[in-house]
């Protein structure tokens, strides 16, 4: 089971590119299915909206088609003269004041009740972590050390996400649990949901991040009662016993390496793996430098210092965030890719 | 004659075409480049305009049509977020912001106010300089690696991108005192230039649009343009101010962004409400309705879109409190808003309606700003923001009101306006059709966007999920028939220059007093000051038409004494 799943992980890393998630089908027109108590209120106040706008909209275009119908002009030439009619009217003017007052008050309770819900997690909700990071995101789980690249959560367990961002700032957006929140560098936010419905849905980064914005997507799997348990103990277990190039070969994906760099030779944001170690690079600054160990290992911890020429200081620091171990995996990884 | 040369110009129905005008009054590059002229000023900045709008519109073309499929269709990732960003800081701060104000305002608000020109000649010639370096800073952006962070630059994507975010900025920040210095002068001039007789609540609704839309102009300009320098200032010299990396706030910079950019909402709309204020009574042969309401519900307008920039920053992390206290304030606005459309409508209720170009104009803003309108209610809505923020729901719901809004009206108005300044007539069915197609563009442009959005995808993607693509093709096959309408629009009216029909001092019977001086006007616009005894829409019932002349005349049974012009 063990090795089985630590084989597809290691042949996972050469999947060209990362399969896309699926939209599920909804049984809505408007909205993605939902998936999550979060969706409640979200989905009641839109669908209200969406009448009155359509009540509105109707009695508007209405009264703007009769009027052009019933008071067109026969000619210029024939210079009639509009009926006299009062130019204006409190009662009239009062009235449609006040009823879209009406109207707007109970939407505007409804959306902060919804609100305030939103962002409040309840006591005891199981925490993961969400790292943002150009362009890729890494959810970290209690009890697992490397972070992983896909969001797992038990169904019918209040989940809070608390977010932060390496980089630039990105949004965690969930559309099927209506939810969304901006993740900050500096600082931590956080998001809370309940899903409701064992399956898969896409999450996507909303914040503009640059490049490869539109790319950085994962996905939620909610688990059925007792998968997710299964799942960390898997995941754990395989983590650990991976080593040397079939770990790196495996981090490669998870921690979004393949998000900047290919292993098939081609230049993407950052240079390719393959067959880059040995070889002398020139720098957007100073003199070439042979890409090494020593050098791999910086370009990791420290990546703004020794950039190659051509590309651009995008990378994230993984400063923190590999082990002497991960380290040692990538480097043997990218010797191994000839 | 009490006033006999403003009755002059009004009889005389250009006849003037060999006579001196505005337009022949000077001759040689030079007298247009430093002109003191207002409605010369005002011709620049109407071509420079249009010109950065088929710009803007061509970026935005190149983006429809790469989202036609899900990957790479003609162009990569970089490319595509580049021609994004330059559509959108093209189209709000060279076109939108200076479209309805500075072009049309410039040619039209003095004479509507019977003054020669505008407080500050000078200043409003310098106004439209800077403009022209302000653009030359932008373009040259796109010269060395176009910017890539978006029309918002926000931070700390802004400070960390390769492209050359700099010029860009630089640009915005010229362009922000070229507004300042448009904006400055108009309250100066509505102040102290009303003729004899016009008190506040006998200005025409341009004028008081263009007012409230100054003072916003004034009091918001300065904190984009402190904001844009600083984010400069770190680029350049690494001070900490919105880079976390360097003890800065990034959300800091979200904060002052649209602590103008949300005024700057108005000072894009607010002008349209004030174009359609003048062309719904006059093609309706009817005073308007809540004419007062709709004056002061501008400047309400106004003041209340300065204290809701937070709703920009529900899912930012801002506090709860905040952002209750701006959603609450974002529903005030939706009220004034509201009732400006009633009152619209009704002006229309027994009038005598003329569905000439301008009027189609008019009409199509109702629809479509009714929907951006309605559509501003779901993001209003603090939880439903919270799904919708980012996405392509936010897209469409700002391109009904900014591009079906503001631009339609701009549309409305350069049709309304054309004969004023030019002294030709278009062509009449083509005017129709383009507006027709223009409206029926936009809505099949935008409507999908709200249904994509909803549906959760992002904004600002260059790949996305296949299962959105036939509401993406549905949106470019609009944006195509959109693009048709604008080229039509151009081909005829730049034809009319040449070959159309002489205008007449008075087409379409305006009683406003930028329609008593000839067809294009006279160098000092009126011979004598008039003066003002009625209201702005009083008096279409004194009015004629004259099939020959092709415009309007004082009605003869009002007597062979003064007609009544000037009211």
């Amino acid at each position: 089971m063990i090795v089985s799943l630590s084989m597809s992980l290691a042949s996972a890393a050469f999947a060209a590119e990362p399969q896309l998630p699926k939209l599920p089908a909804s049984p809505y027109f408007w909205m993605p299915p939902s998936a999550s108590i979060t969706s409640e209120n979200t989905d009641a106040l839109y669908n209200v909206m969406l009448w009155m706008s359509l009540f509105f909209a109707v009695a508007i275009f209405y009264a703007m088609a009769r009027f052009c119908l019933k008071y067109r002009a026969k000619s210029r030439a024939a210079n009639e003269i509009a009926q006299k009619t009062s130019e204006h009217n409190t009662m009239l003017e009062l009235t449609w004041s006040v009823i879209p007052l009406l109207i707007v008050i109970p939407l505007f309770v409804g959306g902060f009740k919804g609100y305030v819900n939103l962002r409040t997690p309840p006591k005891g909700a199981m925490e993961i972590r969400a790292t943002g990071q150009k362009w890729k995101w890494l959810f970290n789980y209690p009890g697992l050390g490397t972070p992983d690249d896909t969001l797992h959560v038990p169904v019918n367990t209040s989940v809070r996400m608390v977010i932060n961002a390496v980089d630039v700032i990105h949004s965690l957006y969930i559309p099927s649990f209506r939810t969304k929140m901006d993740a900050v560098p500096g600082r931590y936010t956080d998001l809370w949901f309940k899903a409701t419905q064992v399956g898969e849905f896409p999450i996507f980064c909303a914040e503009y991040c640059g490049t490869s914005h539109s790319d950085m997507l994962s996905r939620v799997i909610v688990h059925p009662p007792g998968g997710y348990e299964q799942w960390l103990a898997n995941t754990i277990a395989a983590a650990d016993s991976l080593t040397g190039k079939d770990r790196g070969a495996m981090l490669y994906e998870k921690q979004g390496c393949s998000t900047c760099h290919t292993i098939d030779g081609s230049p993407k944001v950052g240079p390719s793996w393959k067959g880059i170690f040995g070889k002398m690079e020139a720098m957007t600054a100073g003199s070439p430098i042979k890409v090494d160990e020593n050098y791999l290992r910086e370009s990791m911890m420290d990546p703004q210092a020794h950039i190659v020429m051509g590309f651009s200081p995008a990378m994230p620091t993984y400063q923190g965030k590999l082990s002497d171990k991960d380290i040692d995996g990538l480097i043997e990884f990218i010797k191994s890719l000839k | 004659m009490a006033s006999p040369s403003a009755t002059a110009d009004v009889v005389a129905p250009r006849s003037s075409s060999g006579g001196d005008n505005y337009l022949t009054h000077d001759k040689g590059i030079l007298s247009w480049i430093f002109t003191l002229d207002h409605k010369r000023i005002g011709v620049m900045y109407l071509c420079s305009v249009l010109t950065a709008f088929a710009l803007g519109g061509f970026f935005a073309l190149m983006v429809r049509t790469e989202l036609l499929t899900p990957g790479r269709t003609i162009m990569d990732h970089d490319t595509y977020n580049q021609m994004f960003t330059l559509h959108g800081a093209i189209m709000v701060f060279l076109v939108i912001i200076p479209g309805i104000p500075a072009a049309l305002g410039n040619i039209i608000m003095p004479l509507q106010l019977g003054a020669k020109d505008v407080a500050f000649p000078r200043l409003n010639l310098a106004s439209y300089h800077l403009w022209v370096v302000g653009a030359i800073f932008m373009l040259t952006s796109l010269a060395i690696n176009a910017v890539d962070t978006g029309w918002t630059f926000y931070t700390p994507y802004s400070l960390t991108t390769s492209t050359a975010v700099v010029p860009a900025a630089f640009g915005a920040f010229i362009l922000g005192f070229s507004s300042i210095f448009t904006g400055l002068n108009f309250i100066v001039t509505v102040h102290k230039l009303r003729p004899p007789g016009m008190t506040w609540f006998r200005m025409p609704l341009f004028v008081w649009s263009l007012y409230a839309t100054a003072l916003i102009q004034v009091l918001a300009t300065p904190v984009i343009g402190i904001t844009l320098l600083m984010m400069i200032v770190e680029r350049t010299l690494h001070i900490g101010i919105f880079d976390p990396t360097l003890g800065g706030d990034p959300v800091l910079f979200q904060h002052f962004f649209w602590f103008y950019s949300h005024p700057a909402v108005y000072i894009m709309i607010v002008p349209a409400f004030g174009v359609i204020g003048e062309i719904i009574p006059v093609f309706s042969r009817k005073r308007m309705f809540g004419y007062k309401f709709i004056a002061i519900s501008s400047l309400a307008i106004a003041f209340l879109g300065f204290l809701v920039w937070g709703h920009h920053l529900f899912v930012s992390g801002q506090s709860v409190l905040a952002g209750t206290i701006f959603s609450a304030i974002t529903f005030l606005i939706a009220i004034p808003t509201a009732i400006k459309v009633f009152n619209w409508i009704t002006t229309m209720y027994k009038g005598v309606i003329h569905l000439d170009t301008p009027m189609l104009y008019a009409l199509a803003f109702l629809w479509v700003f009714t929907i951006g309108g309605l559509t501003g209610i779901f993001l209003a809505v603090m939880s439903v923001d919270v799904h919708l923020h980012d996405t392509y729901f936010v897209v469409a719901h700002f391109h009904y009101v900014m591009m079906g809004g503001a631009i339609t009206a701009f549309m409305g108005g350069l049709h309304y306006w054309w004969p004023k300044a030019f002294g030709r007539m278009y062509n009449e069915k083509l005017g129709r059709i383009a507006a027709t197609l223009v409206f029926l563009g936009l809505n099949t442009t935008f409507f999908p966007q709200f249904i994509l959005g909803s549906r959760g995808m992002p904004r600002r993607y260059y790949n996305y999920l296949p299962e959105f693509q036939s509401l993406h093709v549905l949106s470019t096959l609009g944006a195509y028939t959109l693009g048709i309408g604008f080229l039509m629009t151009a081909f005829y009216l730049v034809r009319s220059l040449k070959n159309g029909k002489i205008a007449p001092a008075n087409p379409w019977g305006g009683v406003t007093l930028e329609w008593q001086c000839s067809s294009p006007p006279p160098y000092y616009n009126f011979h004598k000051a008039p003066v003002v005894t009625a209201g702005p829409y009083d008096g279409y019932e004194d009015l004629m038409y004259d099939e020959k002349l092709g415009g309007y005349l004082p009605r003869p049974s009002s007597g062979d004494s003064p007609p009544r012009p000037l009211k």
